[in-house]
């Protein structure tokens, strides 16, 4: 059937030679007219919920007011990115950011590809079945699930983890308001939430490695943590410098509504990021402009740090993304 | 494969079962407490501190939480959201996905580079707050579903699925006349089940767990949905944001209150949960794998 096609294919292509290649283009599309019609609305809701608001980034190069649009704004060239480096409260923010950053990729990011080793060298598959089934449930939990629960059982007045504490002589902490608890209380929800869901990648890579290889290291008497590190880790490599580029990619997305969620007057020094402020400078105190300018600056940064990454390893001799 | 036989395999073993049960405990365990802790009194709660099941069963903080319409009116909006939301998303996806799926579709490559480019860089919280003030959907449902109602890669997904299907199939359902619509809805469109239940599933997860466009959006406290009402009642009340941010007259709810509010918020897909598990996991690879 696909010989039989393929060969259809090339006389659609060589027929209309005479009779030129734009009318051979529009018959080509009157035949499709109909998948057109298919592809549309979602055309439109890319055109409109994505392409129409990055086009709405040139308010950050104006005095943006709603009332105004942004044909009648004025132009302000860079005023807003510069007010952007000159504001100490900017500084602290990226700080912020590029931290948890750094302790997403610190402490996140290898945590699947542990477990997914781990679980590999699990031979009991409805052993296996059962804990997969238990880490993925997380994952499909909203953030604010995640972070109700945490706040219930963190609590100083009832929480289970303080009662524990008080139980055993020590002095409750106050986990969810003070600056100290914020970071590692981040790290730990996006591990309970993410890292079981991240370990499906890995095991599909590892799952296609050949299994030859692992029974002539052991013929060699490789013991399992060699075979892990001789096999097993180099076959997924690839996958991991990937993962590795989408992540890097996302700098800055570190999600707006778990930060935002874990928010409040008594960690903000260290919990604002660009999120949350682009957020309370934008919509709170509708300075829309340079809000949006924070923004920009963000969504740049974020694609050229991804082009950067994925440049790096096709250097190193990896596929890379695109 | 065969068990290890030596000594340092049975201790490696050994450790590894316990450690992977560890984890997979420690990360259901929170939900178990929290059930368990919704079916107790708070006295209970209080004095025993138990970690799974308690002395004392009690339905007193669900009769509290449905002696008022509020938690049904959020439940039935996030309900409605999640049923028209996804029914939407997934018409429009799957049309569009087969649409991008046949290779004799001129245009086809722009478009999907128009689609990738927009998982690289994106307008922005404003921006897109604008475009959907602009188009007067501020306090309206709609706002919940539109702004969010195709996943770039969901679509990717499940584009690379319907590319997956024989041709041949669709090319004798063309020589018996069939139109494309026909060819999507009567063929297409039953071989892909188990990626439409992947991606309904991932869409349904979606509304239901909305709630960043919800605080955007909407206005009105009473189309709030579940999840907003939710931080409401646990995250603000626990925390010295309370008495600033709702009226401080009313003590804050007890803990069995909040910890049945997370329940009732949650239930919904722990239900699901089991029946689309052996699809999901399958329908997440396909997708990113292939980009």
């Amino acid at each position: 059937m696909r010989h039989a096609e393929t060969t259809a294919g090339a006389m659609e292509h060589s027929l209309p030679m005479k009779a030129g290649r734009r009318g051979e283009l529009w018959r080509r599309l009157r035949r499709n007219k109909w998948l057109y019609v298919m592809i549309l609305p979602g055309l439109l809701y890319f055109l409109i919920f994505k392409y129409a608001p990055m086009y709405g980034l040139v308010i950050s190069f104006q005095d943006f007011k709603p009332y105004k649009g942004i044909a009648d704004s004025p132009w302000v060239g860079f005023k807003h990115f510069e007010r952007l480096f000159t504001e100490p409260d900017f500084l602290q923010i990226l700080g912020n950011t590029l931290i948890l950053f750094g302790m997403n990729l610190l402490f996140f990011f290898p945590v699947p590809i542990i477990l997914a080793l781990l679980l590999n060298e699990v031979r009991v598959s409805v052993f296996k079945r059962t804990v997969q089934t238990l880490i993925y449930i997380p994952h499909f939990m909203s953030w604010v699930i995640i972070a109700s629960i945490s706040y219930v059982m963190l609590t100083m007045d009832g929480g289970i983890v303080n009662e524990l504490i008080a139980y055993f002589g020590f002095q409750k902490v106050n986990f969810l308001l003070s600056p100290e608890w914020f970071r590692p209380m981040y790290i730990l929800q996006v591990i309970w939430r993410e890292a079981g869901w991240g370990t499906i990648i890995y095991m599909a890579a590892i799952a296609s490695v050949d299994v030859e290889q692992y029974e002539a290291a052991r013929m060699d008497g490789a013991a399992r943590f060699r075979q892990i590190w001789h096999i097993t880790l180099p076959a997924i490599r690839g996958v991991i410098v990937v993962l590795l580029i989408l992540k890097i990619g996302d700098v800055l997305e570190l999600g707006f509504e778990h930060v935002y969620l874990l928010l409040n007057s008594m960690n903000r020094r260290v919990a604002e990021i660009i999120d949350t402020y682009v957020y309370t400078a934008g919509l709170r105190q509708q300075q829309f402009s340079y809000s949006a300018a924070i923004g920009f600056f963000k969504s740049f940064i974020g694609l050229l740090l991804v082009m950067l990454a994925n440049r790096l390893a096709r250097k190193m001799g990896e596929d890379g993304v695109y | 494969m065969i068990e290890d036989r030596t000594i340092s395999g049975r201790i490696f073993s050994a450790f590894n079962y316990t450690l992977l049960a560890a984890i997979a405990l420690a990360s259901f365990l929170p939900f178990v407490h929290v059930i368990a802790g919704s079916f107790t009194t708070n006295a209970e709660l209080a004095a025993s501190k138990f970690v799974l099941i308690p002395k004392v069963w009690s339905a007193e903080a669900y009769q509290f939480i449905f002696s008022t319409n509020t938690i049904f009116r959020a439940m039935a909006v996030s309900a409605g959201v999640t049923l028209l939301g996804t029914l939407l998303s997934i018409l429009i996806s799957s049309m569009m996905a087969y649409g991008l799926s046949r290779r004799d579709l001129d245009g086809r490559k722009p478009i999907m580079f128009a689609v990738v480019f927009t998982m690289l860089f994106n307008g922005g919280l404003i921006p897109t707050f604008l475009v959907v003030k602009e188009l007067g959907l501020i306090d309206s449902y709609a706002a919940l579903v539109l702004p969010i109602a195709v996943n770039a890669f969901n679509l990717i997904i499940l584009k690379n699925f319907f590319q997956n299907i024989p041709d041949g199939l669709e090319e004798s359902a063309k020589i018996d006349g069939c139109s494309d619509f026909g060819i999507l809805f009567r063929i297409v469109l039953p071989l892909s089940m188990p990626a439409l239940a992947t991606i309904s599933l991932f869409y349904a997860v979606t509304y239901w767990n909305t709630y960043l466009n919800a605080i955007l959006y909407l206005d009105s406290s009473a189309k709030w949905p579940i999840q907003v009402l939710l931080r409401q009642i646990v995250v603000l009340a626990s925390g010295i944001e309370y008495s600033s941010s709702l009226d401080g007259a009313v003590p804050p709810p007890d803990q069995t209150v909040k910890m049945a509010v997370i329940v009732v918020a949650t239930l919904p897909i722990l239900l699901v949960y089991p029946f689309l598990q052996k699809h999901f996991a399958k329908g997440a690879l396909l997708g990113s794998i292939k980009g």
